[in-house]
């Protein structure tokens, strides 16, 4: 699939073979180096004519030695772009370091990939839902070289059979969806002869304008990347009507180029991942989880066809563990470079990469050429902002689906830094709640009103304290009752006597504690009014605990006697009455208080 | 549920220490109160997790794009915000048509949010502002029904707002509209106004100015606010309970009041000119008079008093009746009567229908069904009768309020089914009244009825339950309440004497009053059991009825849930795909969400200012293709969005929207007349339709090519085959339609080349040359080519 939607050119030139492809477009040149002259040749160069040189996306070149195992020792070479001044300014050259220097006589095999983009031109450029999508294809039939050339081939890939019209040379073969040219033998250097082929092409042409990356460290164990896509349908546009009808009933031949569905392969353990724009969730995808990788199919909210434009954002979250590693005190994050999404090229794409605050000694580095920048980024309770390492490049390919590293220092024990402000933000909080309950914030510390609601503060501590001492009173009586019910039922007449006993020293202490504090309520001008309520309230009480204490002795005396139960009953019978009454009284008063 | 152990831990050694328990009562009304707004916040998020954070239905998009504008060009910007996208080519002035209220308020969260760097995005905000504010509308429910009732009733009333459905249809996460925060704001607005009527501080009435200063800010409803008050406070007046509290109270609320609210640009001098505010001026002044006629019988004898009478009443009559004059001649001389329309059909409810179709199209100002009500408040509806009685008994300033406030709301609720919201928190209060009331009567009865527990009550009671035990607390706090709302007429030199008296007297009444102790507990049972139903009920309603969202629709099928997002499918589309200054036509409904959603300028949205803009679109819809390409073309519009639900079966669509389209175009353009469209007095769209109707622009870009769908044009809202199936568009082309067809685009095509002296001939030639010769060069299938 992945590789049907490539059209290949390969070229060979006398045992150099080249190769292309695109959105667009790849090529790949296998070229064959002799070094024919008397020097020795430590560099190649390498010649892109203007068409595609704009258009060149990514290139590699590689070495195997001539002889020997073809395969197995593949080395990238370096590249650099060099300007030459003796030469046409209509080319763009590269110079191939070579790994070892050719002597004269001696041959050399390289390999050299280019990818070019928006190489591929729809034409006609407007077509109907009903009709195919024609695309155009310009190159030279010879390889653009400041050598002379022994050998040349080309072979043409294309992704179809239905080949609307190609350049025919004499010495053209066609099989299938491949194009043969040549071989062309002992060309001049910087021979060129256009060639174009038109031919049909439904393949989906998704083009990111725009790919913002954000990925975000978090030292306490995720790493979360948030893509923005900016997509466009890069084929021919769409012009007319767009019937769903026809899109729903016959899908193959009513916008057959349009695509509706992207693929994106996440790294494995993905979390949380979540599709999205604008306007809300978009319900339209599947997220496939082995242990290998995640896959997710997401499709945008309606069918791409020519020319349409939607925009998107895609997000998840990675464990750390997997792409930041330590070396010495540096750390280092190792992830892929380009989008997730296989099968999209990309105009523009930047990748924003948020270290935790407090980084240091931040540096990037990449497989290959790269604008950098650095911002800062104010996220959740950040101080100073988080240092953000930019990434720009355009036009990249899956090719650049590379790691790329971004170095920094970071101490742990920042981590600590937002938990403690957020702790130490509440503690002062609470501590403000506090020092403001128990600041006195009135103006005037003289006014009436001031030093009336002191006292009446005062006077309430007062009455608390009185309540209190009531309501052991009233503790001591229930004490007593139940001694008294214990006598009843044990005839234990003894610990019903130490009870007593107890209460009654009690008791005394109690009122003695009373005592100091009524006197005081008196000075108070503002008790005036309770005052009267407290005074009834401790005689009612008083008069409670010697009905109590009547009523205890008079049941201590009839057991004592041996008096029958009933008896006693009898004579205690009036006494509880009017206990139950004073205790109603008591507990009212104690409400009314209470109340005020 | 740890205080209740501590508490009967704590009791058996401090004993019956009732400060103590008092402190108790405090700290887990407070506990209770915390989850009560927990659960207000809690009940509203069944939209977030059955659906998504998103903003929902129409409204609330046009106040999501205020605030995000609000958000990124600041307070000034707002103010003089003029906005070109919709009403186009009139454009609407926002910073003075809008109620800022909800915006400032979730813009403000937005800004505290992010100065401390929480970087939430508005959206978030804006979707959890709804429930923020539950949970603040059921604190001030508690607050307001302690003022009435006690402790006790306020915390059940808290408890009952919290999840009230009528509410919940409002306020889930993500309804991003003003009521969301303008129930609140009503609720604590009353609260301020009670409070104040009961301390007769000033401090209360300034803030109870500011809180109806907020309500003007966040809703329309506010004029229920300034008519109910007056009309308690003639309530007072009426029945002879003026004080110097009810002149505090309502005095300085007027005059700050009006003052503030005429602040507000939208309302400005409306606050003093329409008779919505006319009421509250004339209960001013008679209150005035009153507090006069009190003061002068102060200071005068009785006989000098008669004298002043007679001559008052003279000198007052004369001057009145000339004010009351130059009054009516002014009301007069508008032909509204200075009412606006929303207010005249509140007032008479056949109003709108006869006059204002676009007030009655909207299905919220229809009277509700009685199904309706038993969906929106459910038990409620047989407490309030309950509660009703328990305000009777006594009948004090503050509770006669919620006796009136309950009155007039069941009357507005019966005319308009958004109303049902203000009835809502009265419905809310009087139940709360109710259940705690009678749960205070279940349990003192069982208490003393149950053995050995009479001799020391208090003991038992904190001992039984944490149930009872908050019962006895709020009974005692009742007790207290109902006292002081009793003796509060009276004179402060004579409260002493009085207070002690009654208490004594009603702890004996009481007992007296004690129920059988089964058939008590038989009645606490059923009481929890109605409880546990509202309860259940409430959860069904938050989890099932209210929380979607509306642009997104799910239905269940037996292959699992199905998704319905064509609304965004198509706004996406739109936002993507068309020009920035594009302009789209549709029906009003649509506006806001595409002003929001597609950022393109509409023709008219849901704020429906103006009337003749509506019915042109109207009339469009309703006439011939070509009548309306050139309506359209005039108004600059280059897309035509209808909604269609024929192929789902989505009941809500523009084909049954479209007799109010007819009759709001018919109302400015008499060309449009509604009997064309009918048949026999019957709305339909299948062969038995009237030519008009088929042949109509609506009905033309709703059923273009349904036909091929199914072979035969059935219709699954309508539940018939169309009547005209097969037919061509000549003055638009389909540009986009939605996965499931309920939203069709149409694009208008460009006007054609004339040529000369061929009319006749150039129309089978466009045809055949334009650029839709090749589909049906490709279409040959279609049977009508």
């Amino acid at each position: 699939m992945a590789i049907s939607r490539y059209v290949l050119l390969v070229f060979t030139i006398a045992m150099l073979a080249s190769t292309a492809i695109s959105d667009p477009i790849l090529t790949k040149v296998n070229r064959h180096v002799e070094n024919p002259g008397p020097l020795i040749m430590s560099e190649v160069l390498l010649a892109f004519p203007e068409l595609q040189s704009k258009n060149l996306a990514y290139l590699t070149a590689s070495s195997h030695e001539t002889k020997g195992k073809p395969k197995g020792s593949v080395v990238s070479l370096p590249i650099k772009a060099v300007n030459l001044d003796d030469r046409p300014s209509a080319a763009t050259f590269y110079s191939v370091l070579l790994p070892k220097e050719v002597a004269a006589g001696e041959s050399f095999t390289l390999d050299v990939l280019a990818v070019f983009t928006h190489a591929l031109r729809p034409v006609p450029e407007q077509i109907t839902q009903a009709d195919i999508q024609l695309v155009l294809y310009r190159d030279s039939v010879y390889y653009l070289s400041p050598y002379e050339v022994k050998v040349q081939s080309l072979s043409v890939k294309l992704p179809d059979s239905k080949i609307e019209s190609y350049t025919k040379l004499e010495s053209t073969k066609v099989h299938g969806s491949e194009i043969k040219y040549g071989p062309y033998e002992n060309l001049p250097p910087f021979s060129l002869s256009p060639i174009t082929f038109h031919f049909e092409s439904n393949l989906p042409f998704a083009v990111a304008q725009e790919l913002v990356r954000e990925i975000e460290i978090s030292h306490w164990g995720n790493v979360q990347v948030t893509e923005h896509y900016k997509l466009i349908h890069g084929g021919a546009k769409s012009k007319g009507e767009f019937s769903r009808r026809d899109f729903q009933a016959r899908p193959n031949d009513r916008g057959a180029s349009a695509f509706s569905f992207l693929v994106a392969h996440l790294p494995a353990r993905a979390r949380s991942v979540y599709y999205r724009d604008l306007i809300g969730n978009i319900s339209t995808s599947h997220l496939r989880v082995d242990s290998r990788k995640s896959e997710l199919v997401i499709e945008p909210r309606y069918p791409m066809l020519g020319g349409w434009k939607t925009a998107f954002t895609i997000g998840y979250g990675l464990p750390l563990q997997d792409f930041l590693y330590e070396s010495e005190e540096n750390r280092f994050l190792n992830m892929t470079f380009g989008s997730p999404m296989i099968e999209l090229v990309i105009d523009t794409l930047i990748v924003k990469v948020v270290l935790p605050e407090g980084s240091s000694g931040i540096s990037a580095a990449a497989p290959f050429p790269i604008k950098q920048w650095q911002e800062t980024k104010i996220s959740h309770l950040d101080i100073g902002g988080r240092p953000v390492v930019v990434l720009e490049k355009t036009n990249v390919v899956p090719e650049h689906n590379q790691y790329f590293q971004v170095y920094y220092k970071f101490s742990g024990l920042s981590m600590l830094r937002e938990p403690l402000m957020l702790i130490s933000g509440f503690l002062f909080v609470f501590a403000a709640c506090i020092g403001y309950m128990h600041a006195d914030t009135s103006i005037s510390k003289s006014s009436a009103s001031y030093l009336a609601k002191q006292q009446w503060e005062e006077v309430q501590v007062l009455i608390q304290k009185v309540q209190n001492v009531i309501n052991r009173c009233l503790a001591m009586h229930d004490n007593l009752e139940a001694s008294l019910r214990d006598l009843s039922r044990t005839g234990d007449v003894q610990a019903c006597k130490a009870a007593r006993k107890s209460a009654d020293g009690l008791l005394k202490e109690l009122s003695k504690e009373m005592k100091p504090l009524l006197t005081s309520l008196q000075a108070y001008s503002s008790a005036a009014q309770i005052l009267p309520k407290v005074e009834e309230l401790v005689a009612k009480e008083r008069e409670l605990q010697e009905k109590v204490m009547l009523k205890h002795s008079t049941a201590v005396e009839g057991y004592e006697r041996k008096s029958g139960a009933r008896d006693i009953d009898h004579r205690v019978a009036l006494l509880q009455q009017k206990i139950t009454a004073l205790k109603q009284e008591v507990d009212d008063l104690l409400q009314f208080i209470d109340d005020i | 549920m740890a205080a209740p152990e501590t508490s009967t831990a704590a009791v058996p050694t401090l004993y019956t220490n009732n400060t103590l328990r008092n402190a108790f009562g405090g700290v887990l009304s407070f506990f209770i109160l915390l989850l009560i707004g927990v659960m207000a916040f809690s009940i509203r998020l069944f939209s977030v997790i059955k659906y998504e954070s998103v903003i929902h239905e129409f409204d609330p998009y046009f106040n999501y794009r205020v605030t995000q504008f609000l958000a990124k060009n600041g307070i000034y910007e707002f103010w003089n915000w003029f906005d070109d996208r919709t009403w186009y080519p009139l454009g609407r002035v926002i910073g003075g048509t809008v109620y800022p209220g909800l915006t400032l308020t979730a813009g403000t969260i937005w800004w505290l949010l992010n100065s401390l760097n929480i970087p939430l995005s508005v959206e978030t905000v804006c979707v959890f502002t709804a429930p923020i504010f539950s949970a603040f509308a059921s604190w001030a429910t508690f607050l307001l029904t302690k003022e009435v009732k006690g402790t006790g009733a306020g915390l059940t009333a808290a408890a009952l707002l919290a999840m009230v459905p009528s509410y919940i249809s409002r306020s889930v996460a993500g309804s991003y509209d003003n009521e969301a925060v303008a129930i609140f704001a009503l609720i604590f607005t009353f609260y301020l106004y009670i409070k104040t009527l009961n301390t007769g501080s000033l401090f209360y009435a300034t803030l109870n100015s500011i809180a109806y200063f907020y309500m003007v800010c966040s809703w329309g409803g506010y004029t229920f606010i300034i008519n109910l008050i007056p009309m308690h406070v003639l309530l007072c007046i009426v029945t002879g309970r003026f004080s110097s509290r009810l002149y505090i109270a309502y005095a300085p609320l007027v005059v700050l009041g009006t003052l503030l609210a005429a602040l507000v640009p939208v309302v400005g001098f409306n606050a003093v000119m329409t008779s919505e505010h006319f009421a509250s001026f004339l209960v001013f002044i008679i209150l005035h008079v009153v507090a006069f006629v009190y003061y002068i019988k102060g200071i005068l004898s009785p006989k000098m008093f008669k004298v002043a009478v007679t001559l008052v009443v003279s000198v007052g009559l004369a001057v009145c009746c000339a004010v009351i004059a130059v009054l009516i001649a002014l009301v007069a001389s508008s032909p509204t009567k200075g009412w606006s329309g929303r207010s005249l059909s509140l007032l008479d409810p056949t109003y709108a229908s006869k006059y204002i179709p676009i007030i009655a199209s909207v299905s919220e100002h229809q009277p509700p069904t009685w199904p309706s009500y038993f969906m929106d408040i459910n038990v409620l509806a047989f407490l309030v009768p309950a509660g009703i009685i328990a305000c009777f008994s006594p009948l004090s300033d503050s509770s006669s309020f919620v006796v009136l406030y309950i009155a007039t709301s069941v009357y507005f609720s019966g005319v308009m089914v958004r109303l049902m919201l203000v009835f809502a928190p009265a419905a809310c209060i009087t139940s709360g009244i109710a259940l705690s009331q009678s749960f205070d009567v279940f349990t003192r009865s069982i208490k003393f009825q149950l053995p050995g527990i009479s001799s020391n009550t208090e003991v038992d009671a904190a001992e039984t339950s944490s149930a009872t035990a908050e019962a006895q607390n709020d009974a005692v706090k009742t007790e207290k309440s109902e006292e002081t709302s009793k003796n509060r007429p009276s004179k402060k030199s004579k409260k002493k004497e009085k207070e002690e008296k009654p208490s004594t007297k009603a702890k004996a009444e009481k007992r007296l009053l004690a129920l059988p102790l089964d058939s008590s507990v038989i009645s606490l049972l059923l009481l929890i059991l109605l409880g546990a139903f509202y309860v259940v009920h409430c959860v069904w309603a938050a989890a099932e009825a209210y929380s979607a969202p509306s642009i997104v629709l799910t239905s269940r099928s037996h292959d699992g849930l199905h998704v319905f997002d064509d609304f965004r499918e198509a706004y996406g589309w739109l936002r993507h795909n068309t020009d920035v200054d594009d302009k789209v036509a549709s029906w009003w409904d649509y506006g806001y969400q595409t002003t929001a959603m597609a950022n393109r300028t509409v023709i008219v949205d849901n704020n429906t200012w103006n009337n003749t803009h509506i019915a042109t679109v109207g009339t469009a819809m309703s006439s011939p293709e070509k009548a309306a390409w050139e309506i359209f073309h005039s108004l600059d519009v280059k897309y035509v969005l209808v909604v269609f639900g024929g192929l789902v079966g989505y009941p809500s669509d523009d084909i049954n929207k479209f007799l109010w389209m007819v009759r709001i175009g018919g109302g400015v353009f008499p060309h449009i007349k509604e009997p064309d469209y009918l048949r026999d007095g019957q709305y339909r769209i299948d062969s038995q339709a009237t030519p008009t109707m088929l042949n109509c622009l609506m009905y033309k870009l709703s059923y273009y090519r349904f036909v091929e769908t199914d072979g035969k044009g059935f219709d699954r809202v309508r539940q018939t085959e169309i009547g005209k199936k097969h037919f061509k568009l000549t003055h638009f082309e389909e540009v986009f339609t939605t996965h499931h067809w309920m939203v069709r685009i149409y694009k208008l095509k460009p006007p054609k080349n004339r040529i000369r002296g061929k009319t006749k001939k150039s129309k089978s030639k466009t045809s055949s040359t334009s650029s839709r010769g090749k589909r049906s060069g490709s279409g040959k299938k279609n049977p009508w080519q």
